[in-house]
Order: C-alpha cells, then sequence, then structure tokens
C-alpha cells in the first residue's frame, strides 16, 4: 500500500518537532543546572536533540517541496503549526522533572527509532540509524539519574516522586495512535504506537521499581499535540525561540 | 594559488590531501583518521567527496565541509560536490589505529569499541588514564566537553580527562 507524501512530511514533522522542542526545553538550563557536569550533559543532550531535528524537519521539507527549510519550519510556524507531544513542552521545573521529563521521553524514542530503522522508507530509516546511537547514551544517562536521584536522600526522592505524578497524564499520548499513523503502518513505514507500549512499560516499570518510585494508577491520557493542540506553554517557547526570525525575517550570522 | 589544472587529480592524491585536514575540535587528528570522509570519485569534471557526520548535532560539520572545499580549492579542484551520507552510520570503529594513538597522546582516552551505551548499560568500564596510565579512573558524566566525550577522573593522578565514547 503506497503512502502519500503529506502523510510522511507530517510524520517527519512530529518526530522533529519533539526532538526540537524537547532540545530547546534542555538548552534552557545551559548555565544554570545544579552542577557543572549536568551543565554540560543537558546542552549536549539539546544539542543532539536540535541536531536529529534539522534531519527529520529537512526530511519533511524534502518531501513536501515546498521550497520550506529546515530552518524555516522552525521559526516560522505557528503553534497549531507544531506536530510534537505535549509532554516534551513542559515547563521545566526543578532539575528533577526535567530528568524525569528526559527519562520518559528516552525510554519512548529509543524503542520507537530502532523500530523506524526498519522503515519500508530509506530515508526515514537512515534517520533512526544515526538518532538511535545518540539516544542510547540519552537514556543511559537518564535512566541512572532517576534511580539515583529517586533512591537518594528524602529530598530528592520526594521531587522525583512529584516530577512522575505531574508528568505521567503526559505519557499516554506516545501510544495512541491515529489516522495517519494507520495509513503509514500499513504501508511499513512506522510501527503502530500501541506496539511501542510493552518494551515502555517494561523499561519504565523495572527503572522506577529501583528508584522506589510509583507511578500513579491513573491511565488518563492529556493528548492533541500530534494534531497541533498544544498547552499554554508551546507559544511560550517559540516566543523566545523564533524571537530573531520574526524580528528580523532572514537574519544569518 | 594559480595552478591551471590540466588532468584531474589522481584519488590517491585527493586522499592524501583530505588526510591534511584537522578536525576542528580535536586538531591532532584528521578528518581521514577520524573516517568520516566515506568516499571520493569523479563525475566528469566535478570531484564528489561523501562525507558522514559523527554526531547529528555536531557543530563541527558546517567548518569540516568549508574546509574541505577550501583544501581542494587551493590544490586547483574548482568543480566539487559534498554529499552528506547517514547510512551507514558513523561508528568510532572508523577511527584509524594511528587516530587512536595520536588521541590518546593529546590527552583523550580513545573509545573501547564494543562498548556502546545500552549495549552495556550502566556497566562502568576501565578506561585508562591518557596521562599516567593508570586504569583506576571514575566516570564523572556520561557527556563531556563535547557529545562525543565523557568525563572521567583518574583516581591515581586525580587528573579529569576526556574519554571518546563508543557509538
Amino acid at each position: 500500500m503506497a503512502t502519500t507524501p503529506a502523510a510522511v512530511a507530517e510524520f517527519a514533522l512530529r518526530m522533529g518537532d519533539n526532538c526540537l522542542i524537547l532540545g530547546h526545553r534542555d538548552s534552557e538550563w545551559c548555565g544554570h543546572s545544579p552542577a557543572l557536569e549536568e551543565d554540560i550533559a543537558l546542552a549536549n543532550t539539546a544539542l543532539d536533540h536540535v541536531g536529529q531535528a534539522q534531519l527529520w524537519l529537512g526530511l519533511a521539507c524534502e518531501v513536501e517541496g515546498r521550497g520550506n527549510t529546515a530552518d524555516t519550519l522552525a521559526f516560522l510556524r505557528d503553534t497549531s503549526g507544531y506536530r510534537n507531544l505535549l509532554l516534551v513542552e513542559q515547563p521545566n521545573g526543578d532539575f528533577g522533572r526535567t530528568i524525569m521529563r528526559q527519562f520518559l521521553f528516552d525510554a519512548w524514542h529509543l524503542p520507537t527509532l530502532n523500530a523506524l530503522v526498519n522503515s519500508s522508507d530509506k530515508r526515514i530509516a537512515e534517520i533512526a540509524e544515526k538518532a538511535s546511537k545518540e539516544v542510547a547514551y540519552h537514556l543511559d544517562r537518564s535512566t541512572d539519574l532517576v534511580v539515583r536521584l529517586g533512591d537518594g536522600t528524602h529530598e530528592s526522592r520526594t521531587r522525583m516522586q512529584a516530577a512522575l505524578d505531574f508528568l505521567w497524564p503526559y505519557t499516554g499520548e506516545m501510544f495512541l495512535g491515529d489516522a495517519l499513523d494507520d495509513e503509514l503502518e500499513a504501508a511499513g513505514v512506522v510501527p503502530a504506537p500501541a506496539s511501542l507500549r510493552p518494551a515502555w512499560d517494561q523499561h519504565v516499570g523495572r527503572t522506577l521499581a529501583e528508584a522506589t518510585l510509583k507511578a500513579p494508577d491513573k491511565s488518563y491520557a492529556q493528548k492533541g499535540g500530534k494534531r497541533g493542540v498544544h498547552s499554554e506553554h508551546l507559544g511560550f517557547i517559540l516566543a523566545e525561540m523564533q524571537f530573531l526570525q520574526r524580528a528580523y525575517p532572514g537574519a544569518k550570522w | 594559488m594559480n595552478v591551471a589544472v590540466i588532468s584531474r587529480p589522481r584519488l590517491n592524491q585527493i586522499w592524501s590531501w583530505l588526510a591534511e585536514i584537522p578536525d576542528p575540535e580535536i586538531p591532532v587528528i584528521s578528518l581521514i583518521d577520524l573516517g568520516i570522509i566515506r568516499d571520493i570519485a569523479w563525475r566528469g569534471d566535478t570531484l564528489e567527496v561523501t562525507v558522514t557526520p559523527t554526531y547529528s548535532g555536531c557543530p563541527a560539520t558546517g567548518v569540516i565541509n568549508f574546509e574541505i572545499e577550501r583544501t581542494l580549492n587551493e590544490h586547483g579542484i574548482e568543480k566539487l560536490e559534498l554529499k552528506r551520507q547517514l547510512s551507514p552510520a558513523w561508528t568510532t570503529a572508523w577511527i584509524s589505529a594511528e587516530g587512536r594513538e595520536k588521541l590518546n597522546a593529546y590527552g583523550i582516552a580513545p573509545p573501547q569499541e564494543g562498548t556502546t551505551a545500552c549495549a552495556g548499560a550502566l556497566k562502568p568500564l576501565t578506561v585508562a588514564c591518557p596521562r599516567c596510565g593508570s586504569t583506576k579512573s571514575e566516570r564523572i558524566s556520561q557527556f563531556g566537553s563535547t557529545p562525543c566525550k565523557a568525563h572521567y577522573r583518574c583516581m591515581e593522578c586525580l587528573e579529569p580527562f576526556d574519554y571518546f565514547k563508543s557509538i
């Protein structure tokens, strides 16, 4: 079954926007982290994500063929044009919440990329192959920190549990498919979102147990990001991220 | 330099020119040592150079492309096409033996192949200190001064050092 270029472009936007927005959130820590090593690590993670966003958004432009570039997509779309998960746009909060958000995302991102390596679309498979190597390191690091901070002091454990409680309702969206996912899955381009759940449940469950943290038993999922319906936070991110290109259109350095 | 090119330079000559371009971040190793130039080929009178990025977001990528163009232009090659190749994805296994020695001499512990993330998830590696050679070292952070490096500390000579991560 053939897919339309529009569907592939839309999927590339979803992947790219997750990377771009989480990369931007991580970069907000630059110069503010609780320790120099963590500052550097978050900045490097941000760099990986922004690089991955360039690849995905570049693919979206290529497939669309409307003369966009990764830069015009990043800097000139409004909130309703963004396709990222609500999870990644949530405010950083304290360091614990930032690490928990990263962990919950990484635990989905890695199996997603590993599945996309087998995509019937060669361009998607190539980006996934590249990004998966970087994301494996992200997941190693966020898993390690969740355990250390969860199974840490009373203060760190309390903060990690609060972070988990806050972010949990935003995790369900990762596994909810829509008509676009169905179309692409039928053509062997992407895995069904729900099929990624067991690997995520297993890794997250094992890690939280080790971290002495407890996942809320609520299963309600906040959703909308994948179709451009966002929380109030995304507009503020874009206001900062896009300011320069809006104020000085076409500025280069 | 004003060289009139009558014939196309031979490929092994071009490889040796590229071997003189230092990596912008780690200038003791060349682009060839790093293994990121995947192919060079003549297509008519245009030279195609195939380059693969180390990390997706590596800020050195732009500088590397610029240096390749500048160097080859200086050697009289005017028609040049740089092709980006993502697959097979770059691996530290492509860093030459000579490159590994140069990294170590420069103070960066070279990558240990087969130790990529999640293969040996969270298991500590034994990394020898590039200064004193002691294997009593500990990891401070999975991410060091650049995405490709982790941050270690030698417990013997107490110096901090970078370890080039295996990917």
